[in-house]
């Protein structure tokens, strides 16, 4: 089998006392999509942080591309082709979405239409070719999603991070953006996102690795994932499998 | 901003002044007005645009000063000559400002004061180094050359801080247009989401430091030109790091006019209450004070956001009328 896109080895995290991330090895597949789930506060946004480069690992390797990147800057990783949406969105509230979208475009076009060009085309994919000349601050939870994709779209990346970003959203516009991401994924981009809502994983992803309290707890496709004991306990509690299991 | 056009517009109509104003009172008052607009300008390039608030912009207006003086008094340097050096010298200290600023990651709050504690220091050095003519200043001999860059017309003066300005409303516009100015404005919005789209946020702010303080420095080469004198007080005092910082807020950080703006209507006011008052020594001050509350109270993009406020105002008013008789 050819080398994963992205090999995370044995890699740590330390906040204090606090191991928010211990010994954690995964692999994404080039052109998969792979999924990241486990209970709050389990670890995932701190994994993204290491795997994107706003965090460096207090142990352990990430491999990008077959390249050594470990505790590379963010800016450095993202013109390898690293992209990732945060949890939490960060527009640049005082520009307009078209605005925002090109500070993303300019990364691979220095031109200023040809970056305004490329930001529309985005867009266009992420269905905000409506709200161009919308002040970023204007836009609803969905269109913020939106944006926070169509931002780290435009920087052409081979890996694109995906943390959370049907969370907040209601079951129709889950559905639209449901084959947007699909969509992604069949022009070549290896996605690896971060999901709570078990339908998307579930109809989405090939792959699927759970962290709970830091450590990686079980890995392996979507059905495998969701009948696996340790995973429910996670989720639910201790006993919760067996509780299950008797249940008619 | 879309076109040039208005650049060339108010550029055309400041260099006509002269033409038709002769009184040296009114082309005094507009060159020192232009030369603090022109300070305001590199200020507006890191701050306006950048969101990195320095508030000891006097390193640099200091430093061109001094270099322009220093050079021309104690090495017999060509004025054109220590001109240009002053403006080199002010984004060398840019460079190193800003790489001990950035580089220990210093935001918000902390720069601010680490930019005044630089200042200071300048300025405390400045006062007892003998280059610098230590407590007793730096005189320029009286040369009224051409090739001295001294003119016995205001007239000329006059056009020559408007021609730096008109450079620096032009490298305003690239700058506002280009891809480093849509990284530095993406700094100021939000930096960490900057870096997620591959923008080097110490790169970006350290290359808007050094276009600020070459602005900010060439304001102070011309201070000298002008006045024939300097020392630590002028240089390195926090009176211009405050008329750097306050023009561009009250006219509109972050926008090309704003500095222009900014520093007429407060040097005209500062001017019309002196005349009213009789020269109550700090009143200029005062007015700054009262201008900055009104108009950050009205429009936090200053004069140049509150016209640009009505327009749209004004704007989608007319379009509603228009709609409802279609
Ligand atoms: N910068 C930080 N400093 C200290 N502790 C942190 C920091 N970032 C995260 N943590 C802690 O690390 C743990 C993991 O947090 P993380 O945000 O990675 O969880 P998560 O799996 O993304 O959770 P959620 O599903 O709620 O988003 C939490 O206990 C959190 O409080
Ligand atoms: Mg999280």
């Amino acid at each position: 089998m050819a080398e994963p896109l992205l090999s995370v080895e044995g890699v740590s995290r330390r906040f204090g006392g606090l191991l928010a991330v211990g010994g954690v090895s995964m692999a994404v597949r080039e052109g998969s999509i792979t999924a990241l789930i486990g209970p709050n506060g389990a670890g995932k946004t701190t994994m993204f942080a290491l795997i994107s480069g706003f965090l460096k690992p207090s142990d352990g390797i990430v491999r990008f591309g077959g390249a050594d990147v470990t505790g590379e800057p963010a800016h450095r990783l993202a013109r390898r082709g690293i992209a990732r949406t945060f949890q939490i969105v960060q527009p640049f509230a005082g520009l307009t979405v078209r605005e925002n979208i090109r500070v993303g475009a300019h990364l691979r076009h220095p031109e200023r239409s040809a970056a305004f060009a490329a930001a529309e085309a985005v867009a266009r994919e992420v269905g905000l070719e409506g709200l161009l000349d919308a002040p970023a601050d204007s836009l609803t939870v969905a269109g913020r999603k939106r944006l926070e994709l169509a931002k780290a779209l435009a920087t052409e990346p081979k890996l694109l991070l995906l943390d959370e970003v049907l969370a907040g959203l209601n079951p129709s516009e889950i559905r639209d953006i449901i084959p947007v991401i699909r969509s992604l994924r069949d022009r070549g981009i290896t996605i690896l996102m971060i999901e709570h809502v078990m339908q998307a994983v579930m109809s989405l992803a090939e792959r699927v690795y759970v962290l709970a309290e830091g450590r990686l707890i079980a890995e392996g496709t979507p059905e495998g994932v969701a009948a696996d004991a340790a995973v429910i306990e996670a989720y639910l509690g201790h006993g919760a499998a067996k509780r299950l299991a008797r249940s008619p | 901003m879309k076109s040039f056009a208005p650049i060339a517009l108010v550029i055309a109509v400041l260099t006509a002044v002269p033409l038709l104003v002769h009184s040296n009172v009114v082309l005094n008052f507009l060159v020192v007005a232009l030369m603090i607009a022109l300070a305001g300008q590199g200020w507006n390039i890191l701050g306006g645009y950048g969101g990195q608030y320095s508030f000891g912009h006097a390193i640099f207006f200091g430093t061109g000063a001094y270099v322009t003086a220093i050079l021309q008094v104690q090495y017999g340097i060509n004025a054109w000559l220590a001109f240009g050096a002053g403006i080199v010298a002010g984004a060398a200290v840019g460079v190193v400002v800003g790489w001990l600023a950035f580089r220990a990651g210093l935001r918000g709050s902390y720069f601010a004061l680490v930019t005044l504690a630089f200042a200071e220091v300048l300025r405390i050095l400045a006062s007892v180094a003998p280059i610098t003519g230590a407590g007793v200043g730096t005189l320029v001999k009286l040369d009224l050359r051409f090739a001295a860059l001294q003119f016995e017309s205001r007239a000329l003066f006059y056009w020559l801080i408007l021609a730096l300005v008109a450079v620096a409303l032009v490298v305003t516009y690239a700058v506002e247009r280009s891809r480093f100015g849509a990284w530095l404005t993406a700094v100021r919005e939000n930096e960490d989401a900057a870096r997620a789209l591959g923008v080097d946020a110490v790169a970006v702010k350290l290359g808007a430091m050094v276009i600020s303080g070459a602005i900010t420095a060439a304001a102070g080469c011309f201070y000298v030109q002008y006045f024939l004198f300097v020392d630590s007080h002028i240089a390195y005092g926090a009176w211009i790091s405050v008329e750097a910082l306050l023009t561009p807020i009250i006219g509109g950080a972050g926008t090309i006019f704003g500095p222009l703006v900014g520093a007429l209507v407060v040097k005209a006011l500062g001017e019309g209450a002196l005349l009213v008052t009789g020269q109550a020594p700090g009143l200029d001050l005062v007015v700054f004070g009262i201008v900055l509350i009104a108009v950050v109270g009205l429009s936090p993009r200053g004069i140049v956001g509150l016209r640009q406020q009505l327009g749209a105002r004004f704007g989608s008013r007319r379009g509603a009328g228009e709609a409802s008789r279609g």
